[in-house]
């Protein structure tokens, strides 16, 4: 799932995809999605400040996504 | 008006009403602290028609929902409510408001402004501006990192 600035970036809200075995990290998913086209290269231009969660769940980029059901990527928060 | 801790809505938030559920919601109440969180007219120096909110449904909820519970087992309150609004918010409008009830003041004080502290930080939601001179998402504030970690 992606939102504000990177759902504007994909045109997309959610997203179902296929994971390479390879890919075990949110940091390395970042990397792979970052290879999927232009539109994803533009998104995750600067994984620094991308936020993520697994199952709504705010998790850091070295977590593993092994079992994960929901992954979500978005820039930080600015509720309130 | 639902009896949630914890609601987002699309509507208006009736203040009022939230406040006076919150003081009558029984036990030994003697203190009640809210806090509403205004859209201005202006960011950052330009004028702006309108903030747009949008949400990660469920997440959103079960953030504010788990630092509420942490701010129950740190001061003794006796209630708590916290509605936030998405979509479209004009100037003046409430974004979003946090009431705390507990017998003394000084509980209520402090868990409102750790609930709020957290839920800027924390809770998964994001604004963009509408008819300033650029339409654009509002950057994370440093400010309120620092706001929530004086808590750990």
């Amino acid at each position: 799932m992606y939102f504000a600035w990177l759902r504007e970036r994909l045109d997309k809200t959610e997203e179902e995809v296929e994971i390479p075995s390879s890919v075990q990290t949110v940091g390395e998913l970042m990397d792979w999605l970052k290879t999927r086209g232009e539109e994803y290269e533009y998104a995750f231009d600067n994984p620094k400040v991308i936020r993520a969660a697994i199952d709504k769940t705010h998790v850091r980029a070295e977590a593993k996504i092994a079992g994960a059901s929901e992954i979500a990527f978005f820039p930080p928060m600015t509720g309130g | 008006m639902s009896g949630e801790t914890v609601r987002i809505t699309l509507n208006p938030i009736d203040t009022d009403a939230e406040t006076r559920a919150v003081s009558q919601a029984g036990g030994n109440i003697g203190a009640v602290v809210t806090f509403s969180g205004i859209c201005r007219a202006d960011e950052k120096g330009d004028k702006i028609s309108a903030l747009f909110l949008e949400h990660y449904p469920g997440m959103a909820e079960q953030e504010i929902g788990s630092h509420v519970e942490e701010a129950k087992t740190r001061w003794p309150l006796l209630a708590v409510r916290v509605v936030h609004r998405v979509g479209r918010i004009e100037p003046g409008e409430v974004i979003v408001f946090v009431a705390t009830a507990s017998a003394h003041r000084e509980a209520a004080f402090q868990a409102a402004e750790f609930i709020m502290d957290y839920l800027k930080t924390s809770a998964p939601f994001w604004k963009r501006t509408e008819g300033g001179s650029k339409e654009a998402w509002i950057d994370a504030n440093e400010k309120d990192d620092r706001a929530a970690a004086r808590w750990k």
